[in-house]
């Protein structure tokens, strides 16, 4: 394998890794903020206090994990990627130094004080801390959705002396794919954490443990939950789907299995992609339904990836792959937690046994969710690292023995693997022992 | 003052004050392997606990902010010390997850597994952190394209290894310097101790290191003794040092962590006067040496940078004022952060 291959794999390895513990933490700390809230000055508060202490136990370590897996993350676009640091520095680099000078300093700031500080200052800078770290997390994930956006979508820059420079930060910032896909990746991570609450609680509420704070939990949950999965799909994914297909037809076609150009495509609910003439074995499809879905109208045409050139048309298997299979899981989702929330109105969520052991099951999929529709954005950009700018293969760092990267990626591969299962080991832990 | 400069001076600043914050808490984990009993390794954890993930950030945001000012020298110096980075990652892992695992099981084992972890994740990044620094002191095989090249077992020469030992040295004389603030009794008397040791041990380390450089590279003296500014340096500098132990004995420990962080600060301002304009000095040619200059990103990004950073930065300075305030005074052995302590 040569080196543009082993520096992918690693960051492939190194930032899937990473965004686990990320979307967990930036759930749940906003779960703290709510429970902490609830229990805030209130007489009847105590039960809301002992689901916060527990869920601040569970954050710390993930939130520790998840910062140090990110440090790789910062130094690794030097190590491994010297082409494109040195090509895109002056408008990339402005954005993950202003997520770590605006956002990261905050969260881990006032991570200490929450932990800490529980009993050296006051009720109100307390709970203030926990929303600190809360919105602290939340903006950092919106400077380095920016970043990755205007990878996908480039924007106020031009090319000068063979480098980025710099036109308009208002126009990088806000560049054609930011917002869809922010709310997209921050509904991600709000669903991840819900979903992991969700799994404790019933974990908890199955074995007769804890059970007023369990049924406390599951009852703010399992309706957020709802909520944010019927809006991760209309209107964020819709319109996430719609940038897409505006913005970067071709890794749209390649999602979609949209092989010639046409109007009334069809909307593809099962397909393998292949080397025929239509680019599918054995699908299924809707008529018409992807342009309707799409851009609301039947009429509207859909570029096919026959309308490209070979050399810029992304991998067709995988985005294809993943990117049904996240769609799928979704729709799990809302059926899960639709049906929980029936059972909660009718009274029966609490003592329904199979239930409750499905929801601790379903409680890492969005997890997996995640990481498929990241595989499918990310592997859906290439062959470029700025799209139609530069492409992946003059990005990486070609000085660099192949071997040196092989020897980090598995150095890498195994220290996570052991923090990976250390990790799952303390959580565990720290459920069973919370009796 | 031009905009290059301007970021010269605060990228200097940003490493300077990771130096100070993370020197301790990196000084505090070496310290960690000679304690003696469960106690005190509590007041060493508690008194790093709610701060350590804080001052870890200067790195980070440091290392994008060097993305966004100086591009050319992120790339060209972040490939070119692969190994050297790839090894300072694991420690900082390593590091990260010995504090805050450690407590979550009350078995022996677990807990000596991870405090040899946290003892040699601080030791080892302080290491690579010197190795880093002596190499960029003798300077770096950069061409003419602005690329390093040459072999990265040259990265681990006797030079830049005797500064790596100079830093874990100087960063255990700051970590003792900061537990006299947190520690108590007994382990305070110890720690008075250990500040003597590392205090000798740098006194004789220090001005072999700077001896040599000399040797090596003498230029670089030419631009120090040149500027006017190298006197107050070279005053606060032996001024920190010879006070120190003075006010250790004194019992003045707030006193003696601001003369050791001037210490750290008037080192980097050594370096900083040395090397100016360059930031990486190329061995194969000086024309080819990345400077404040060649090596920046352009005038735009330079001005978005600063008023990003100049806005911001008060309101860091003030958060981690009041968070330091809030942990002021010694340490206790039980502190709420690490509440599993309890069980035991």
């Amino acid at each position: 394998m040569d080196v543009v291959t082993l520096s992918r794999l690693q960051f492939f390895l190194t930032i899937s890794f990473h965004f686990i513990f990320v979307s967990i933490s930036i759930g749940l700390s906003w779960w703290l903020v709510v429970f902490e809230l609830s229990g805030w000055k209130k007489k009847d508060g105590e039960v809301y206090v002992q689901i916060a202490k527990f869920f601040s136990k569970i954050f710390a370590i993930t939130f520790i994990t998840g910062t140090a897996t990110g440090i790789v993350m910062e130094f690794q676009i030097g190590m491994n990627w010297a082409g494109y640091s040195k090509f895109s520095g002056d408008v990339f680099g402005p954005l993950l130094a202003a997520e770590g000078l605006i956002a990261f300093f905050m969260e881990s700031s006032f991570l200490g004080l929450y932990l800490f500080g529980r009993n050296k200052v006051s009720r109100s800078i307390h709970l203030l801390s926990i929303f600190m770290v809360s919105a602290g997390s939340t903006i950092s994930a919106f400077w380095i959705l920016t970043a990755n956006s205007w990878q996908q979508t480039p924007a106020g820059f031009v090319i000068n002396n063979g480098r980025v420079e710099l036109t308009n930060f208002m126009d990088v910032i806000f560049n054609p794919s930011t917002f869809q896909r922010f709310f997209h990746t921050i509904d991600a991570t709000l669903i991840t954490g819900t979903f992991f609450a969700t799994g404790i609680a019933s974990y908890l509420l199955k074995n007769d443990r804890r059970v007023d704070e369990a049924k406390t939990i599951l009852r703010f949950t399992i309706i957020t939950g709802l909520i944010l999965c019927v809006l991760q799909v209309m209107p964020i994914g819709h319109e996430h789907a719609k940038q897409v297909a505006l913005t970067q037809p071709e890794k749209f076609a390649v999602l979609e299995a949209v092989q010639e150009t046409q109007s009334h495509a069809p909307f593809v609910l099962f397909g393998i992609p292949s080397d025929t003439p239509s680019g599918l074995k054995m699908s299924v499809k809707i008529p018409s339904l992807l342009s309707i879905i799409t851009f609301g109208d039947a009429e509207a045409t859909i570029k096919g990836i026959n309308d490209f050139p070979s050399d810029e048309v992304p991998p067709r298997l995988i985005p294809f792959i993943t990117f049904r299979t996240m769609v799928v899981l979704g729709m799990y989702f809302i059926l899960i937690t639709g049906y929980g929330v029936i059972q909660l109105f009718r009274g029966k969520l609490f003592n329904g046994k199979g239930f409750l052991r499905l929801l601790v099951w379903s409680a890492p999929l969005p997890i997996i969710a995640s990481q498929l529709g990241w595989i499918a954005a990310e592997v859906g950009r290439h062959p470029w690292i700025i799209y139609r700018v530069m492409k992946t293969a003059e990005g990486a760092t070609l000085t660099l023995p192949a071997v040196n990267v092989l020897t980090t990626l598995i150095m890498f591969a195994i220290l996570y693997s052991f923090i990976g299962g250390l990790y799952v080991y303390l959580i565990k832990r720290e459920i069973n022992q919370w009796t | 003052m031009d905009l290059n400069t301007l970021w010269y001076l605060l990228i200097g600043l940003v490493i300077t004050v990771y130096a100070i914050l993370d020197g301790y808490d990196l000084g505090v984990g070496l310290l960690h392997l000679s304690t003696r009993d469960e106690g005190e390794r509590r007041v060493n954890l508690n008194s790093i606990g709610p701060l350590w993930d804080g001052n870890e950030v200067w790195l980070i945001a440091g290392g994008g902010t060097l993305f966004a000012v100086f591009p050319v020298v992120y790339s060209a110096l972040l490939s070119a010390f692969y190994i050297l980075f790839s090894l300072l990652l694991i420690s900082l892992i390593f590091r990260a997850i010995s504090i805050e695992f450690r407590n979550k099981s009350a078995s022996h084992g677990w807990q000596r597994l991870w405090d040899i972890c946290f003892g040699f994740g601080s030791i080892s990044a302080s290491l690579f952190f010197g190795i880093m620094l002596g190499n960029i002191l003798l300077g770096l095989p950069v061409n003419e394209e602005q690329i390093i090249t040459g072999q990265p077992v040259s990265l681990f020469n006797l030079y830049a290894i005797f500064t790596g030992l100079i830093t874990v040295t100087l960063f255990t004389l700051h970590g003792a310097v900061y537990m006299t603030l947190k520690a108590d009794e007994v382990y305070l008397h110890r720690i008075k101790r250990y500040v003597l040791i590392a205090w000798f041990a740098f006194i004789i380390l220090y001005p072999a290191g700077v001896a040599v450089t000399f040797y090596k590279s003498p230029i670089m003296f030419h631009a120090l003794l040149s500027s006017p500014l190298s006197i107050p340096l070279g005053i606060i500098n032996i001024g920190s040092i010879i006070y120190i132990p003075y006010a250790i004995k004194a019992g003045r420990h707030g006193r003696a962590f601001t003369a050791s962080s001037l210490l750290i600060a008037s080192i980097m301002g050594f370096i900083g006067l040395s090397l100016f304009p360059a930031i990486v000095p190329s061995s194969i040619n000086p024309l080819y040496s990345l400077t404040a200059y060649n090596a920046s990103a352009g005038p735009y990004t330079l001005k978005v940078m600063q008023t990003i950073f100049l806005t911001v930065l008060p309101f860091i300075i003030g958060y981690t004022v009041f968070i330091n305030m809030v942990f002021k005074g010694k340490a206790g052995i039980h502190e709420e952060g690490y509440s599993d302590a309890e069980k035991l």
